[in-house]
């Protein structure tokens, strides 16, 4: 009797080395790699998914995945200590069987015995990641970094700070209504260019609020859904992807919602222009502008004058987003903003935002998520969900 | 006073070099193509015979940001070097409110804090 598979493992590769005195650990894990892809019969060029565990150096997979040069659509770095990489082929195999990737590259790499137990302490602090020379005696911080991307994007496409403060202003309209969000005063265009420069051309409003907190979602089978009843919302498509520095050619202009919008919203066979509601990461106003521009709202650069005039803005605008304030009026908890996201956008899809902000019939919608710097290496990824019976 | 670099033994002679008044970047010796920050293995074809090669530390300000809210305010930028890489560093001996994007810089060295050479760069002047 044959069974039909939905993934297979199709190389492997075990280093020699017992004891890698000459190796960094991107060394060894790049090494592995290539053998397990030789092994398969493949090419650095057909991944698409990395998965790793916690311990690799730098933030999850993106420096890896920068320092080999891959380019991803998915990724994965679940940690659960040693037997993490088995549950990394149980993950890789749902992807496969899911569409999100073709080939998932599974590594594991360390020097315990070449570094003894100093070295430790310096991987637990991220001091061995390959970047770090090169970018951490620049002073680089959140907000210089994301400053890069708007001056940028000011420069090819002759985006404005007044365009970057509609994002604000339409945030402060919704967060009004909100009685648990932390800036509730509307504030206008104004304000925004007034307020104190931070890091040029990004004032103190063109950034989020830094807050406590947190949220939970519980995602369940179709069967199950069945007996809750209309208040589930229905995955219709996800969308992953990894953007890094890419050897030092790279555009500041785009994110990687580029990757992760074209992905979700194929899977769902929807477009942009379908959706009734929109929850986008705001860390920076630049943040909305640029994803916004990636997911295909509008036409890359013409995210300015697409969020001007209230155009974000429910119950005034095309797109109504984060009307519960988002990031930058509502809160981040523990810096981390793609959770409140999520709830926003199925808050809407029942019914159940504030009656102030509640899209009228709100069948479709989106949540987007940024992950680490859009200037630097940054995971995204983008859901779109539609009502029970959508 | 600039933090110290962490060097590893695949950065160590790019940091050598800088102490010389070099900046370096690896260059493959299969592919052709330039990279940086520099590794041992080409991001482009995996290739491990990388080499070193000296930039003629020319370039221009792809971005930069002028961080405002620091003690004393600096401005980080990203650099195309002629060799078609960007890179991270930071601009220098310049008036900080007439940073352009685009504009010409070359590269100069400061100091960390343990007196390692750190590539800066600083504006062209226009009549030399
Ligand atoms: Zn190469």
């Amino acid at each position: 009797m044959s069974r039909s598979a939905k993934a297979y493992i199709a190389g492997i590769y075990e280093h020699p080395t017992r004891k890698a005195v000459d190796k960094t650990v991107p060394m060894l894990h790049a090494e592995v790699a290539r053998g397990a892809l030789a092994d398969a019969g493949l090419t650095k060029d057909d991944v698409d998914g990395f998965f790793c565990d916690g311990s690799v150096p730098g933030l999850g997979g993106m420096v890896l995945a920068e320092y080999m040069g891959l380019n991803l659509k998915y990724t994965d770095c679940t940690e659960t200590g040693g037997s993490s990489y088995i549950i990394h082929v149980g993950h890789a195999m749902e992807a496969i069987a899911a569409g999100k990737c073709n080939v998932a590259l599974i590594t594991l790499a360390g020097r315990p015995r070449a570094e003894g137990l100093q070295a430790l302490g310096a991987r637990a602090r991220g001091e061995d990641s390959p970047e770090r020379g090169f970018e951490v005696p620049y002073g680089p911080m959140v907000t210089n970094l994301y400053a890069m991307a708007a001056m940028r994007h000011m420069h090819e496409y002759g985006t404005t700070s007044e365009q970057l403060a509609w994002v604000k202003v339409a945030a402060s309209h919704h967060a009004q209504h909100n009685e648990h969000a932390m800036l509730r005063d509307v504030v206008t265009v104004e304000d925004v260019v007034n307020s104190p420069m931070i890091s040029d051309p990004l004032h103190r409003l063109d950034c989020c609020v830094i807050s406590d907190g947190g949220g939970a979602l519980v995602v369940v089978s179709p069967e199950i859904a069945k007996t809750l009843g209309d208040r589930c919302v229905k995955v219709l498509g996800q969308g992953a992807g990894v953007k890094h520095l890419n050897g030092g050619r790279f555009d500041l202009t785009y994110t990687g919602a580029a990757i992760s919008g074209a992905i979700a919203f194929d899977e769902a066979g929807l477009t942009p222009a379908d959706m009734d509601y929109a929850s986008i990461y705001d860390s920076f106003t630049i943040t909305v502008l640029e994803t916004l521009e990636d997911l295909g709202f509008c036409e890359k650069g013409q995210g300015g004058a697409f969020v001007s005039d209230g155009n974000l803005i429910s119950g005034v605008g095309k797109l109504p987003f984060n009307t519960d304030g988002g990031g930058l009026c509502n809160n981040h908890p523990a810096n981390r903003g793609s959770m409140t996201k999520v709830i926003e956008a199925v808050r809407q899809l029942r019914g159940e935002a504030h009656p102030k902000v509640q899209v009228p019939d709100c069948q479709l919608a989106l949540a987007h998520g940024t992950g680490g710097q859009i200037s630097q290496r940054t995971g995204a990824a983008t859901l779109i969900m539609g009502v029970n019976d959508a | 006073m600039y933090i110290d670099p962490t060097i590893t033994m695949e950065s160590e002679a790019y940091w050598q070099a800088a102490n010389e008044g070099k900046l370096l970047v690896k260059r493959c010796g299969d592919c052709g193509q330039v990279h940086f920050f520099p590794r041992a293995i080409c991001p482009e074809c995996f290739s491990s015979n990388t080499e070193w090669q000296e930039a003629s530390g020319k370039g221009r300000i792809y971005s930069y940001s002028v961080t405002r809210r620091a003690e004393v305010p600096y401005a980080i930028a990203y650099v195309t070097l002629e060799e078609g890489v960007t890179m991270l560093s930071n601009i220098v001996e310049a008036d900080l409110n007439a940073l352009a994007v685009d504009m010409p810089v070359e590269v100069v060295f400061g100091k960390t804090r343990n007196g390692q050479a750190l590539p800066l760069f600083r504006p062209v002047e226009a009549s030399t």
